[in-house]
């Protein structure tokens, strides 16, 4: 489904991502975690082209990132993507931030729209919340309703960058047991966290890494019982202990 | 000095509403244009083209630097010149207005524009928008919110530089004013009244957007 070759990217003098490889199946639940500027985020916004890389290749769906054959922006409505502070258009309600783009992109009529938007909602624990707007929600509610607005696209693939990164303690479980839902029906998903339960729970891989390096390309029971880098264990150490 | 005199004001209201006429027509017209250049300009200064941009901040601070009684004089002179015949003064104005202003209307547009967090572009092309959907459905409707009372206050100081139409002839509101206020021999009253309409209409514009400021929280 994604395929990751010998992805590099500068930052001007600085390297970023360095030889980055990886191949995510169908179904997969893919976990990327590491130290913070270890370049995880910016590895998953190379993956819908939101950010561009230098050297290398991405491939999605079997279409290259970076060929001028690809249509950029159709590939981008199959892919969809979480933002850590979520990113709802604030002068849009609920079902309007849902239903932008099935109207403007997939040209879908607004009765089908609407109807989608509204069994999205219900699916994320949000039905009488359609028709607020984002300011009168909660951040748990709001990032609830960022996966429903992504999820309305049909995406064949989720991307997550740190999605409860933001989020009091309190919400962040409101959140993820969505996600795991998620992955429960089949869904394939990157997902850059650093909450090791969820990648405990459902993960089927770990990509740990650091220096812009994936360190580790792991499955997931293995890597928290048995990591191999110094790195990675001294990471696990420090998230766990607490 | 003589008493103020009342009946003034009505024996030359059709001529001074003529003049107030002119005015809103050229406020309304300037404002449309200068929207519709300082759009083009703010999105060629934002782009990453850096020709285009380069060339919008070239025209920008160009018109920033000079008068407007320039640019309205060289429109007057250099119109005919170009297309050969002449247009004359009102659309000269205008097109002086609309040029220039569009420099100014350029800074409040791209300063909404970058007043919108860069991750709403982002999250919009991630659902597969295409960048103009992204910008009109997504990042416009935000710019304009935030823009909205700095886009008033320069159309108010439009419609108070609109007076400069004398300069080419045109009778606009204050130079009707001061043809009467001649005539009349009565300047007082007059120019009392001219800045009380004035007084009025721009305050009722800045009150309009207080008030809808407090009902967009």
């Amino acid at each position: 489904m994604i395929t990751l070759q010998g992805v590099n990217k500068w930052f001007g003098p600085l390297q970023v991502l360095a030889d980055c490889n990886a191949a995510i199946d169908q179904g997969e639940v893919v976990v990327i975690c590491g130290p913070s500027g270890s370049g995880k985020s910016t590895l998953i916004k190379c993956i819908n082209g939101l950010e561009e890389f230098q050297k290398g290749q991405i491939i999605v769906n079997e279409q290259s990132i970076k060929s001028p054959k690809t249509n950029i922006y159709r590939l981008r409505s199959k892919v969809g993507m979480v933002f850590q502070n979520f990113e709802l258009y604030p002068h849009l309600t609920c079902i309007e931030n849902i239903t932008l783009a099935p109207l403007k992109v997939l040209k879908r009529s607004r009765d089908e729209s609407m109807a989608r938007a509204k069994k999205l909602l219900q699916q994320v624990g949000l039905s009488a919340h359609g028709e607020k707007y984002p300011s009168q929600l909660s951040g748990g509610q709001q990032q609830r309703v960022a996966i429903a607005r992504s999820l309305a696209m049909d995406p064949l693939v989720m991307l997550f960058d740190e999605p409860t990164s933001a989020l009091d303690p309190e919400m962040i479980n409101e959140v993820l047991d969505v996600m795991v839902d998620l992955a429960r029906s089949g869904m394939t998903m990157v997902v850059v966290t650093h909450e090791m339960g969820f990648a405990q729970s459902v993960g089927t891989r770990v990509l740990f890494m650091d220096q812009g390096r994936i360190v580790e390309d792991r499955k997931c029971p293995e890597f928290f019982t048995d990591p191999r880098s110094d790195r990675a264990k001294a990471f696990l150490s420090k998230i766990v202990k607490h | 000095m003589s008493e103020f005199d009342w009946t003034v004001f009505g024996r030359n209201l059709p001529w001074l509403w003529a003049g107030m006429q002119l005015t809103l027509l050229l406020t309304v017209l300037a404002v449309i244009g200068g929207i519709a250049v300082g759009v083009l300009l703010a999105l060629g200064r934002l782009s990453t083209w850096k020709a285009l941009s380069l060339a919008s901040k070239i025209y920008v601070d160009t018109f920033r630097s000079i008068p407007l009684v320039l640019a309205v004089f060289w429109f007057y002179f250099l119109v005919p010149v170009i297309t050969g015949h002449p247009v004359g003064p009102f659309y000269s104005v205008l097109i002086a207005f609309v040029f220039f202003e569009g420099a100014y209307f350029s800074e409040i547009v791209r300063a909404g524009i970058q007043g919108v967090r860069r991750a709403q572009m982002s999250a919009a092309l991630a659902t597969g928008l295409t960048h103009l959907q992204a910008l009109r459905f997504v990042v416009m409707p935000q710019a304009i919110r935030n823009m909205y009372p700095v886009l008033v206050t320069r159309s108010i100081i439009i419609f108070q530089d609109t007076s400069l139409a004398f300069v080419v002839g045109l009778t606009d509101f204050l130079t009707a004013a001061n043809i009467v206020a001649i005539r009349e021999g009565r300047p007082t009253e007059i120019y009392c009244f001219v800045a009380v309409v004035y007084f009025v209409i721009c305050s009722a514009a800045e009150f309009g957007v207080n008030q809808s400021k407090k009902v967009t929280r």
